[in-house]
């Protein structure tokens, strides 16, 4: 039974990973950008919450209204200034530029607010609770929130991607970005609409492992970031679905792991994305050869 | 190279090919005069100065290496923490079987290139952005494996041994040689590497890869071989890092800061010349100790600085200075020259 409770917990730990991922993903796919501040914006995306709920004293989840929006205004400006400007200079300014700014703000974090790390709504019955199905499975009413979040997050980006005006902008312009310009499409736009759409998500992925979990400086690289792209390489480039597979995957791999050894739990997950780079390098869903 | 410098410059008789717009005697000089000097420095100054100069040479030559690979090579690795983290733990493994720590550098160096072998197995399949985040992944896993050895010290690390006994002037002063030694080996190695075939095909693969290919390149052999050779010099410089700390700890010697140093020292100083790294360490070692007693905020300003030049002045502050005075003090392309003046070949 405890093999299964680890399973179980696997995959609703991949809900979350998939939360981090979706927003790396489609920043990859529409842009071409890899993002190497990811893990650190959804730091940020944190913080504010903590802030937002701190000074308001709003319920913590209607932090999400508050801090979602912000971050996805956030990731329209920082693609038309910072990231455009660096694509516009080629791949390795973009690396180099995103690496900049993961450094500066996990620096920066650290400068004013301490290497302590602070959890969200940590009093909540929603964060604490949980139910139990016979006597070893327990789950936690926060991590089937976050994978049933993470779901309809996905569902709803293959939506907006597929049927909406926007989506479909989008995805002209992933194809070709000329020829979508040339159609009369502004690619700078629309690029910022498809960033502000990850930070959107960006956000939620902070604020989910806040609440799951504790944010400090060092979570934006250590974690988000590293467990974001374990998830995307083992579901396969190009595929919404595939990054819930990813974290799954890597989330199973975790809870086994740990059920080993408890100290194993991080290497297990790092070991299958591993396995799956040498032997399925287009991931285990994919649409596209890997770039 | 010389036959077909002697044919052309034999076909139109007023151009000659040359590596370098100056003598390159005179700089090899003063680099001879400038090495000398750093020599007998444990002599002449304190050795608070020598421990501060150790931590220039172990910043320099990351910073050279990493300017192989991602100046060079096009190879953005954000995980030679690893090969620092493995260079250091070598030395300690090492030292714990008798071995002296400084005999254990160049072992421990050549190891670190033996392990960049598999690791390079590992992700020479990924481009650019995927290449970085998968390098950082394998810094964190190698981590994580060295993490589990509890007798060298498991997650915790533990105290280099081997300097019992040790005249600590005289230790302070072989690190101090030691870090020396390993600049000026890996600089020399480098410039070298570059003069010959690998400099060659890896400015045909910068310039046009397909090309290359297409015409015998043999890019994958070349990319490997950067990867080799910055495994080695990370290496090292973590050997030399393990030694004049005298401790090994697994969260500092795998710190993802060694790497974001040696990138913005680099792209401070300019990427894809030997003279940047020399130029973004001083910057870089300035800036650091200046700061010092502000915590982070030299990384944060580096991180700004480095920000700032990848995107306004894309070839550093080398550049600059190149652009101005019209020198290069390690020449590795070639320069066609005629009687009215010169000008760039490649």
């Amino acid at each position: 039974m405890a093999w299964v409770n680890a399973i179980i917990q696997g995959i609703l730990t991949g809900g979350l990973y998939a939360l981090f991922a979706c927003g790396l993903s489609l920043m990859f796919g529409v842009m071409k950008v890899v993002n190497l501040a990811h893990g650190d914006l959804a730091v940020i995306a944190g913080y504010i919450a903590i802030g937002v709920i701190t000074v308001t004293h709003v319920p913590v989840l209607w932090s999400v209204v508050i801090v979602v929006p912000v971050m996805a205004v956030l990731g329209y400006v920082l693609q038309r200034t910072l990231i455009q400007s660096s694509l516009d200079r080629g791949v390795l300014t973009t690396l180099i530029v995103t690496f900049g700014l993961s450094v500066v703000i996990e620096n920066g974090l650290l400068q004013f607010f301490t290497a302590n790390s602070r959890g969200i709504g940590a009093e909540m019955t929603l964060v604490t609770g949980s139910f139990k199905i016979g006597s070893q499975i327990e789950i936690a009413y926060l991590l089937l929130l976050i994978f049933a979040v993470a779901v309809a997050v996905l569902l709803g980006l293959q939506y907006f991607l597929s049927r909406s005006k926007y989506g479909r902008l989008i995805r002209a312009v992933a194809d070709d970005k000329e020829a979508a310009q040339l159609a009369g499409a502004d690619y700078r736009h629309v690029f910022g609409i498809a960033a502000g759409v990850a930070f959107g998500t960006v956000a939620l992925g902070g604020i989910a492992f806040g609440m799951y979990s504790n944010l400090d400086p060092t979570t934006g690289t250590d974690t988000i970031l590293l467990f974001a792209f374990a998830a995307v390489v083992i579901g396969g480039l190009g595929s919404l679905w595939g990054t819930l597979l990813g974290g799954v995957v890597l989330g199973v791999a975790q809870q086994i792991g740990a059920q080993i050894n408890i100290s194993d739990e991080l290497l297990a997950g790092y070991i299958v994305f591993l396995v799956v780079l040498v032997l399925r390098p287009q991931g285990l869903i994919s649409r596209r050869a890997q770039p | 190279m010389s036959l077909a410098t002697q044919t052309e410059a034999g076909l139109t008789g007023n151009f000659r090919v040359t590596r370098s717009r100056r003598n390159v005697v005179w700089t090899g000089g003063g680099a001879l005069i400038v090495v000398v000097v750093l020599a007998f420095f444990p002599y002449i100054v304190y050795s608070g100065t020598t421990a501060i100069l150790v931590q220039g040479f172990i910043v320099l030559t990351l910073a050279s290496m990493w300017n192989l690979l991602a100046g060079y090579a096009g190879l953005v690795s954000v995980g030679q923490q690893a090969f620092v983290g493995l260079g250091a733990y070598f030395v300690l493994i090492l030292a714990l079987h008798g071995f002296s720590p400084f005999a254990a550098l160049p072992v421990a160096a050549i190891g670190c290139g033996v392990a960049a072998l598999p690791l390079w197995w590992l992700v020479s399949r990924l481009r650019s952005g995927y290449f970085a985040i998968a390098t950082w992944v394998l810094a964190a896993t190698v981590m994580l494996i060295i993490e589990k050895f509890t007798s060298i010290g498991g997650g915790s690390g533990m105290p280099l041994p081997g300097f019992t006994g040790m005249n600590p002037t005289l230790l302070t002063a072989y690190t101090y040689w030691a870090g020396l030694i390993v600049t000026v080996l890996a600089l020399a190695g480098i410039y070298l590497l570059l003069r010959g075939r690998l400099g060659l095909v890896l400015t045909a693969v910068r310039d046009d890869e397909v090309a290359a290919r297409s015409s015998g390149s043999r890019v994958g052999l070349a990319r490997l071989l950067v990867f080799v050779v910055a495994g080695i010099g990370c290496g090292a410089a973590g050997a030399v890092l393990a030694i004049s700390q005298l401790q090994v700890q697994p969260s500092a010697v795998f710190s993802i800061q060694w790497t974001a140093e040696m990138a913005f020292a680099t792209i401070i100083g300019g990427l894809g010349t030997i003279e940047g790294p020399i130029i973004g360490t001083v910057v870089y070692m300035v800036l650091q100790q200046t700061l010092q007693s502000y915590n982070a905020w030299y990384l944060i300003i580096l991180g700004l600085v480095a920000m700032a030049v990848a995107l306004f002045a894309r070839r550093g502050l080398w550049g600059l200075i190149d652009e101005r005075l019209n020198i290069r003090l390690f020449p590795v392309g070639y320069w066609l020259r005629s009687g009215q003046g010169d000008g760039p070949d490649s």
